[in-house]
């Protein structure tokens, strides 16, 4: 008979082994899901994982890589820190969207004046935009009591209305021929978030996020801070004892969370998306909750699992149009990978026994 | 504000039909909120189910045999949730969070083919007598049959909760659940039905919407009614009485919104004013009835907030200003979280185990 007998700490070899095991399930019972829409596994699999980085169009994929991974990977970063602690900030797609309005909105405030500090400002602003986004589910929080996983979803909401509203309205490009959506910040110089070099789909946002991976990194390991962090995550009682204020925790995490969301959402809107439309948010900031979990975390597991998850978007894209692979496809095997690594983790805080029946 | 086109008759009768969904899933998380299991995956389980419910009732040509499929997709992806949190121990958040993203990608996988078609119609019960009162009649007595059946839910959940032998061993699984497990009781089993029993109420609810509500298929529709219901469950204080008062509410701010945005009525600017005023007012009240101290600090903003508000709505009295869709559009999110902070103080009655993880050997 199997029996879970639990691990004294969580053990090292499997927090890392199962993030791994997971992605080999998902492949296997992703390539199932394929074969029972009538396509074949294999080719889906190796569309989806190896036509992106080796096939024959991938010097133009690869760059794409980096521009889907770069929102993935800032977003995630925000979110692992209050993960950690046990604040569950699940609006960062809310966040996300709101930064992209604040960070548009100052850059086509200023539209047509050319300048070098538009672009900062359009930066601080995204970032502002998303952090009071994430500060109305802390303070209700720490003033109310409210939950505040269902206030920051339910944001979500309330951020994708606003962005019709300014996408139809205030935001709207008065030379658009009364089309929906704002004017196209890729042919405004000053607010133009530009490939850093060319071909290698580097912008600002990668530059962020690897960044902020940095920042992450030496916040948990170096920091008092990050200790708090970790401290509140495995022992709340005990960092209470010790003093770690839970309030100013709610603050920081949830505050960093929607800063960095607000950031990735105007860096995305300034570039590769180029302007505020009805359909801006594809789902980023829900995706992020997965790669912050594959990633342990962890900043570096977060920068390999974003990278991850990025290659299935662009694999997905590609089996899409080559293989006619739904697009509902590719977002249910994102959501089975979440699955699979929260169903192995159980290695890693549990040890599994054979053993013959007895009295209990 | 011109609401001279808006019948109350068919608007509480339409609440009665829009609570309907949410008012089916929150029952569901109810029972398993009770047992002390946190399932976020309502949203996840609804939509499943709206598709389930959906195809079935397209292919067979029974809006009966589609709701059996929705409550059965419902429990199936509610089944993947038991294994992860019940046998696989996982964090009960998280996994929440991923049934629901895996519920988003499995219903608009599932749902291809069906968008842009129309299911087969749902009879409505005219019941004789009942149905003909004048006005009772339109709101109460001619409904179809979920909404009946969300009624006899809240009364039976209440009833088996309240009196029943095995609602006072769901309880006891959910207030403590070691203490449960020593008396003998089957912690992993009791909480795995619960579990299963909510998913098939949130595939209920998800098939309402898009077979009777809708009616029609479109993805991700149920637009975060799953959400609003677990909010249901935090207002309802864990009681199902509460739970029909909630829904109903939520009800009547979706139809409302939707009458106010079909009809392109006037909005006075003053109502943000009042809101104003009020809002800090009822917020001090409430702390007043709570007995706790209120400081001379949190009393000038009050009242610097409420002046600014009486100022505001003075000032604008007789301004209009042409509703948006959109604005429209939050209101029953915003609603969700302002009932959220008036209802937050009282965690007390939340069951005691609730989200812990369970494991015999501890």
């Amino acid at each position: 008979m199997l029996k879970l007998e639990k691990r004294p700490q969580p053990s090292r070899l499997w927090t890392w082994v199962t993030p791994l095991l997971a992605v080999v399930i998902t492949m296997v019972a992703g390539g199932a899901l394929f074969a029972a829409l009538g396509k074949d596994p294999v080719e889906a699999i190796a569309t989806i994982f190896w036509q992106p980085l080796f096939g024959e169009f991938a010097f133009y994929y690869r760059p794409q890589l980096l521009i889907k991974g770069a929102p993935l990977i800032l977003i995630a970063i925000g979110l692992s820190l209050g993960f950690r602690a046990g604040i569950w900030n699940i609006g960062a797609e809310g966040q996300y969207i709101v930064g992209a309005l604040t960070g548009a909105g100052v850059g086509l405030a200023f539209y047509p004046t050319e300048s070098v500090l538009i672009f900062p400002l359009m930066v601080l602003a995204g970032a502002l935009g998303g952090w009071v986004w994430a500060m109305i589910p802390a303070v209700l929080k720490l003033r109310f009591g409210t939950n505040e996983i269902l206030v920051s979803l339910m944001l979500v909401y309330v951020a994708e209305q606003l962005l019709a509203a300014m996408a139809l309205g205030p935001m709207k490009n008065p030379e658009g021929m009364g089309f929906p959506g704002s004017r196209n910040l890729r042919q405004y110089e000053s607010a133009h978030n530009a490939e850093l070099i060319t071909g290698t789909g580097m912008h600002w946002g990668v530059v962020a996020a690897f960044i902020a991976v940095i920042f992450a990194y030496v916040l948990l390991t170096r920091h008092s801070l990050g200790y708090h962090i970790r401290l509140t995550g495995q022992a709340p009682r005990a960092a209470r004892f010790a003093g770690v204020r839970p309030a100013r925790l709610v603050l920081v995490c949830l505050g960093t969370a929607g800063a960095l969301a607000g950031l990735a959402g105007m860096f995305e809107v300034s570039g590769p998306a180029g302007q505020v439309s009805i359909d801006f948010n594809v789902g980023y900031g829900f995706t992020a909750i997965i790669v912050a979990f594959l990633g342990r975390l962890h900043p570096l597991g977060i920068l390999l699992a974003g990278l991850l998850m990025a290659l299935t978007y662009i694999g997905g894209e590609i089996a899409q149009s080559n293989m006619g692979l739904p697009a509902a496809a590719i977002q249910l095997f994102q959501g089975m990978l979440l699955f699979f690594l929260l169903a192995v983790d159980v290695l890693t805080n549990y040890r599994i026994r054979f053993m013959s029946r007895e009295a209990v | 504000m011109d609401m001279g086109s808006i019948s109350p008759e068919l608007l509480l009768a339409s609440l009665m039909v829009a609570a309907t969904p949410i008012l089916l899933a929150a029952l569901g998380e109810l029972v398993v909120e009770r047992a002390g299991v946190l399932n976020l995956g309502v949203e996840g389980m609804m939509i499943t189910g709206a598709i389930c419910g959906f195809a079935v009732a397209v292919n067979s040509g029974s809006p009966a045999f589609g709701f059996a499929a929705a409550a059965g997709g419902g429990a199936v992806l509610a089944l993947l949730f038991a294994l992860l949190t019940q046998v696989a121990l996982a964090n009960q958040v998280a996994s929440g969070l991923a049934l629901t993203l895996f519920g988003l990608g499995l219903s608009s996988l599932l749902g291809q083919g069906y968008v842009g078609i129309k299911p087969p119609p749902v009879a409505k019960l005219d019941i004789p007598l009942l149905g003909d009162i004048p006005f009772l009649g339109r709101v109460l007595f001619s409904h179809d049959l979920m909404v009946y059946l969300g009624l006899a839910l809240v009364a039976l959940i209440w009833w088996m909760l309240k009196y029943s032998r095995a609602g006072l061993i769901l309880r006891a699984v959910g207030e403590n659940h070691d203490a449960a497990h020593a008396l003998g009781y089957k912690v992993v089993r009791i909480r795995v039905a619960a579990i299963l029993f909510g998913g098939a109420c949130a595939g209920l609810g998800g098939a309402y919407i898009s077979l009777i509500r809708v009616p029609q298929w479109t993805e991700g529709m149920t637009a975060g009614a799953g959400w609003i219901a677990l909010a249901l469950v935090v207002f309802a204080s864990w009681k199902a009485g509460r739970v029909l008062l909630g829904a109903w509410l939520f009800g009547g701010v979706t139809v409302l919104q939707l009458n106010l945005q079909a009809a392109s009525v006037q909005f006075p600017l003053s109502t943000f004013g009042w809101m104003f005023f009020g809002a800090p007012l009822i917020y001090l009240i409430r702390r007043k009835l709570q007995r706790s101290r209120v400081s001379w600090r949190a009393i000038t903003a009050v009242t610097a907030i409420s002046a600014t508000g009486l100022g505001y709505a003075l000032v604008m009295r007789g301004a209009l200003a042409p509703f948006k869709v959109e604005y429209l559009s939050m209101s029953p999110y915003l609603i969700t979280i302002l009932v959220l902070v008036i209802m937050a103080g009282d965690k007390s009655r939340a069951p005691a185990s609730l989200g812990r993880i369970f494991h015999a050997s501890q």
